[in-house]
C-alpha cells in the first residue's frame, strides 16, 4: 500500500509504565517498560511536533502513570504550543493542586480520574494500593481550578453493582462525562480474566442502569458505556479499525496501533528513533498488515459492516482464536462466538480467582493466551 | 453541569474542555472534546464561527440572516434550524448556555 493514508487523529502517549498501583485490570503489557527504557524530553517534544505536523488534533497522555514524568508540564505546555488538544489520563494519586494549577495554566484542556470503585475499601483492594479518598480529592480540585473532568469506571464481577453509585459520584464530582469501560482482556487483565467478568445478568442489569440514566442526564453528564465483548453480537470498532485513527506509542518508543498491540507476535513495529511517524503511519509493515478491508477473510470479506467495525479488535482474536488475522470471537459469525460466550459465562459462574496484580519484574509465567486457558487440563 | 435548553435568548458558548480550532495541515474546522472530535459541515461551520459566548442565538440567527443574501429562507426557518444544531451540540456537551452558566468560561471561537 503506498498511497499516502489519512493522517491519524490522536497521538497516545503512554509516557511511563511506572505506577503507584497494581490494578490487576491494568490493560498494560506483562512485561511492564522500565524507566531506564523510557523516552527522553527532547525526543517526546520531537514527537508532538511531528504530531502536530502530520494533522493530528489532540493528544492523550498516559501511561502506565503520565505524572511520574517530571517533564509531563513541559509536553503540555509544548503540544499546546504546537496546536494539540491535550488529555491527561490518570490514577490521580500523585497530584496536587500546585501541579493542576500549573499544568492547566501551560494548557491541559482536561483531565481524566480513575475510580476502582465507589467505596474505598473495595477500591484499594482492586487497586493494592490505599488511593481511593485521594482520587477524591484530586477530581474535586480539577473541578475547582476550572477544568474539565471525566471519571473513568473500569467494570467488572467486583464492582459491576455499584454502576448506579458511579453515576451518582460523577454527578456529584460535577463531571462532564463517565467512561463505564467493561474491563478489555489484555495484558495483565487477560491473565485475571476469570476474576473480572462479569454474568451476564449482571450485564443486563447495568445496561438498563445505563440506559436509564443516559434519558435522566441528558445534557448534564455525558456517559460513555462499553460492553464486554464476550457477551457481545458484534465486535466493538477497536480503536476505529487497525491503523486509521490512532496512534500509540510505547515507554520505550515503540509506535503501535493500539496499547496492546505488542502482544501479537511475530509483528515488528517501528521505533521513533528510527523512523518518522510520518513514515511510520504510511510505510509500517506491521500497520499495514490489517489496514483497511483488504486483508479480511471470511465472514469479514463479504460483510457489509466491514468498513463499521473493521472485523474488530486484532488483540482479541489473537488471544482467543491464536490467529490475528481472523475474525474477532466477539462476532456472532465467528465459529468460536459460542465457545467464548460459553467461557465467559462458566468462569463468571465460577468463585473469583485470587487477584494476580500488577508489578514489574514478577511476570514469571508469560501467558500463551490462548483459547481456554483457564480450563482444567484435560 | 446543567442542560441547557437553547432558545433566542440563550448565549451559546463552547465550555472549558471543547475547541473550535482550524486544521492548518488538513485545512479543515473540529470541534475538539475528550475522546471526541467533530467535524461539523459547512453550515454548521458557519453558525459555530459566530458562537463566541457574547451573542445571543437570536443574535446569531440575525446574522445569519443579514449574511444570506441570495433567497434568504423566513427567519423562524432559519431559527429552527439553528436552535435545533446548537441544541444537538449542548445534548453533547459541546456547548453551554453562558446566559445560565456564568462560570462557564467560553472558548474564543477559531483560534
Ligand atoms: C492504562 S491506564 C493509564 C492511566 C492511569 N494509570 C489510570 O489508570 O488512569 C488508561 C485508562 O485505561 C483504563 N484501563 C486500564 N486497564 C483497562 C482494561 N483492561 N480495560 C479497560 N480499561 C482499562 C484505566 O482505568 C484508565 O482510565
Ligand atoms: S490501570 Fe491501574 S495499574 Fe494500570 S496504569 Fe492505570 S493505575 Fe496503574
Ligand atoms: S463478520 Fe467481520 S465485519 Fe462482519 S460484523 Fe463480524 S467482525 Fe464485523
Amino acid at each position: 500500500m503506498n498511497a499516502r493514508v489519512e493522517p491519524p487523529l490522536a497521538l497516545l502517549a503512554e509516557l511511563s509504565h511506572r505506577c503507584p498501583l497494581q490494578c490487576p485490570y491494568c490493560s498494560n503489557p506483562l512485561e511492564l517498560e522500565r524507566s531506564g527504557k523510557e523516552l527522553d524530553t527532547k525526543t517526546w517534544l520531537r514527537i508532538l511536533d511531528e504530531a502536530a505536523a502530520m494533522g493530528m488534533h489532540q493528544v492523550h497522555f498516559s501511561g502506565g502513570e503520565p505524572t511520574v514524568r517530571k517533564d509531563l508540564e513541559q509536553l503540555v505546555e509544548h503540544a499546546t504550543k504546537v496546536g494539540l488538544y491535550t488529555n491527561l489520563i490518570t490514577s490521580g494519586v500523585l497530584l496536587d493542586e500546585k501541579r493542576l494549577r500549573a499544568l492547566a495554566d501551560l494548557g491541559l484542556e482536561h483531565v481524566q480520574v480513575s475510580f476502582q470503585d465507589t467505596e474505598a475499601a473495595n477500591a484499594d483492594r482492586i487497586a493494592g494500593f490505599k488511593g481511593h479518598l485521594k482520587k477524591l480529592e484530586v477530581a474535586r480540585l480539577v473541578r475547582k481550578i476550572g477544568l474539565p473532568l471525566t471519571v473513568n469506571a473500569v467494570v467488572h464481577r467486583q464492582n459491576i453493582d455499584h454502576v448506579p453509585d458511579f453515576l451518582e459520584m460523577a454527578v456529584e464530582l460535577d463531571a462532564e462525562r463517565i467512561e463505564i469501560a467493561q474491563v478489555q482482556y489484555y495484558g495483565w487483565a487477560l491473565k485475571n480474566r476469570a476474576a473480572f467478568i462479569p454474568t451476564y445478568e449482571q450485564l443486563q442489569r447495568t445496561t438498563k442502569v445505563v440506559e436509564a440514566a443516559r434519558v435522566r442526564l441528558k445534557g448534564v453528564l455525558v456517559i460513555d458505556y462499553v460492553v464486554p465483548d464476550y457477551y457481545a453480537k458484534r465486535p466493538k470498532t477497536c480503536m476505529g479499525g487497525w491503523a486509521r485513527r490512532f496512534l500509540n506509542i510505547s515507554p520505550a518508543g515503540k509506535v503501535l496501533p493500539c496499547h496492546a498491540a505488542e502482544s501479537i507476535p511475530n509483528l515488528a513495529f517501528d521505533s521513533v528513533h528510527e523512523h518518522s511517524l510520518q513514515w511510520i503511519w504510511d510505510n509500517s509493515v506491521a500497520f499495514n498488515k490489517y489496514r483497511g478491508t483488504d486483508w479480511m477473510p471470511e465472514p469479514c470479506k463479504s460483510c457489509d459492516r466491514k468498513e463499521i467495525d473493521w472485523g474488530g479488535c486484532r488483540c482479541q482474536a489473537y488471544a482467543l482464536a491464536g490467529d490475528a488475522g481472523t475474525v474477532d470471537p466477539a462476532c456472532e459469525l465467528s465459529p468460536l462466538h459460542e465457545a467464548t460466550f460459553g467461557l465467559a459465562m462458566k468462569e463468571a459462574s465460577a468463585a473469583a480467582p485470587e487477584f494476580i496484580y500488577r508489578r514489574i519484574g514478577t511476570d514469571e509465567t508469560p501467558d500463551a493466551a490462548v483459547f481456554g486457558h483457564h480450563e482444567p487440563a484435560g | 453541569m446543567e442542560r441547557a435548553a437553547f432558545s433566542e435568548a440563550s448565549v451559546p458558548a463552547f465550555p472549558r474542555g471543547v475547541k473550535f480550532r482550524f486544521n492548518n495541515t488538513k485545512q479543515q474546522w473540529v470541534i475538539l472534546a475528550p475522546e471526541r472530535l467533530l467535524e461539523p459541515d459547512e453550515m454548521a461551520v458557519t453558525v459555530l464561527k459566530l458562537v463566541d459566548g457574547q451573542r445571543t442565538l437570536g443574535a446569531v440567527v440575525d446574522t445569519l440572516m443579514e449574511m444570506i443574501t441570495i433567497d434568504p429562507p423566513p427567519r423562524d426557518v432559519v431559527a429552527t434550524d439553528v436552535v435545533a444544531m446548537l441544541q444537538d451540540l449542548a445534548d453533547k456537551a459541546f456547548l453551554v448556555d453562558a446566559a445560565r452558566a456564568p462560570q462557564a468560561k467560553a472558548a474564543a471561537g477559531g483560534k
